[in-house]
């Protein structure tokens, strides 16, 4: 995990999966403004990936532009944590991964628009303004069903439960990246407890922490996500509409 | 040039034009933009649309530069923008107070009625920018461009 190529790659890695998975939901959420709330908010990770990643083709120098990284890499080759990857599954699993997943881009790409690198700066700046607007989004979600009936408090616990593990990965220590993940964790938990605590949910414990996806060692669900990202650009290379 | 989205007010009043120039020695003009939101999926017409209008008007080599730093903020939008925006059923948005906060939006006249009594149905709407509303007075659901 060295270098700015590297380090302008997995934060577009994560926006662009999470971004996929986001949009798994259009047409399929339980009401209509959350068809188009999820549908807003993967838009919003797609801009920052197409951002992020055409920055990144350009530190490689290796003349990869967005499309080339996004549509022509295979699942070792990306670099977004687990998190983003792992199926939808029941709605309070999609949440409680989106206020995770909020919870460390906000202060993510807060301390990127004071880093020193000038246009991950400006991406930061722009992306910190949206990523609040996610995190104030699954935090009432997530309040909603915790502090619900008795049926969506237990679904919500067990979803927080069940994603929980992943968040040790998106912390895992970089001291020479323009922004070290792991000074990020204080201001996750302090977002995060607050958020649980009001919801009426147990902050989970933590233990079994699952990595890899820095590495390009998946779980066996993105590869999957690719192959359907991905068809259409490999079946007709460069096509246009 | 009005905004493929909202089409009611030009992208000048909305805050996205960022400048105008012109090369005096070559007679090129450079025009900058900025988006409302990353994603934002109008930016390819908009260029487009700046393409063209250049092109009438006699400038066929312009050039359309975007640009993400300072990152747009719906403060930028004149006072011109936010009454046509009102006027078209859109509320319009409120003064942002710290950068990277949600604003507490304490409440929302109906830009129909006039009525203070509405409520948020979706902070998301039919574009990015926009979040849904409703007014308990009159029932009509309302656009509002949300404070960013």
């Amino acid at each position: 995990m060295n270098g700015p190529f590297e380090f302008a790659l997995r934060l577009g890695d994560d926006a662009l999966i999470a971004a996929q998975r986001l949009a798994e939901w259009t047409t399929r959420a339980p009401e209509m403004e959350e068809d188009i709330a999820l549908a807003n908010i993967a838009l919003d990770q797609l801009g920052a990936a197409r951002l992020l990643l055409t920055y990144a083709g350009e530190l490689e120098g290796a003349g990869r532009d967005e499309d080339a990284l996004a549509y022509l890499r295979d699942d070792r080759e990306f670099r977004n944590c687990l998190l983003v990857e792992l199926p939808n599954d029941d709605f309070a699993v999609t949440m409680a991964k989106l206020l995770f997943l909020s919870a460390y881009q906000l202060p993510l790409y807060t301390a990127l628009a004071e880093c020193a690198d000038e246009r991950l700066a400006a991406i930061g700046s722009k992306a910190r303004k949206e990523s609040a607007y996610h995190l104030d989004h699954a935090s009432l979600w997530v309040k909603r069903l915790g502090d619900g009936t008795e049926e969506s408090h237990r679904r919500m616990q067990a979803a927080a439960d069940q994603v929980w593990p992943y968040v040790a990965e998106l912390f895992t220590p970089d001291p020479g990246a323009p922004v070290d993940p792991a000074t990020l964790r204080a201001e996750f938990d302090a977002t995060v407890t607050a958020v649980l605590t009001e919801a009426t949910l147990a902050r989970p414990e933590s233990g079994w922490a699952p990595a890899g996806g820095r590495d390009g060692l998946h779980t066996e669900h993105l590869s999957y996500l690719l192959a359907e990202m991905q068809v259409l650009h490999r079946a007709h290379p460069g096509a246009k509409w | 040039m009005v905004d493929p989205e909202i089409r009611v007010l030009t992208i000048d009043e909305l805050g996205i034009l960022r400048s105008v120039e012109e090369d005096p020695a070559t007679g090129r003009v450079v025009v900058t933009i900025t988006p409302t939101y990353t994603g934002c999926p109008a930016m390819d017409v908009i260029r487009a649309d700046i393409r063209r209008a250049l092109n009438v008007a006699g400038h066929p080599d312009a050039e359309v530069r975007t640009v993400h730093s300072p990152a747009w903020s719906t403060d930028w939008i004149s006072e011109s923008g936010r009454s046509k925006l009102a006027a078209a059923g859109i509320a319009p948005p409120q003064p942002v107070r710290r950068p990277g906060v949600v604003p507490l939006t304490l409440t929302l006249r109906c830009p129909r009625c006039g009525s203070p009594e509405t409520e948020q149905l979706s902070r998301f709407g039919s574009t990015a920018c926009k979040a849904l509303w409703r007014c308990r007075s009159c029932s009509e659901p309302f656009d509002h461009l949300k404070a960013l």
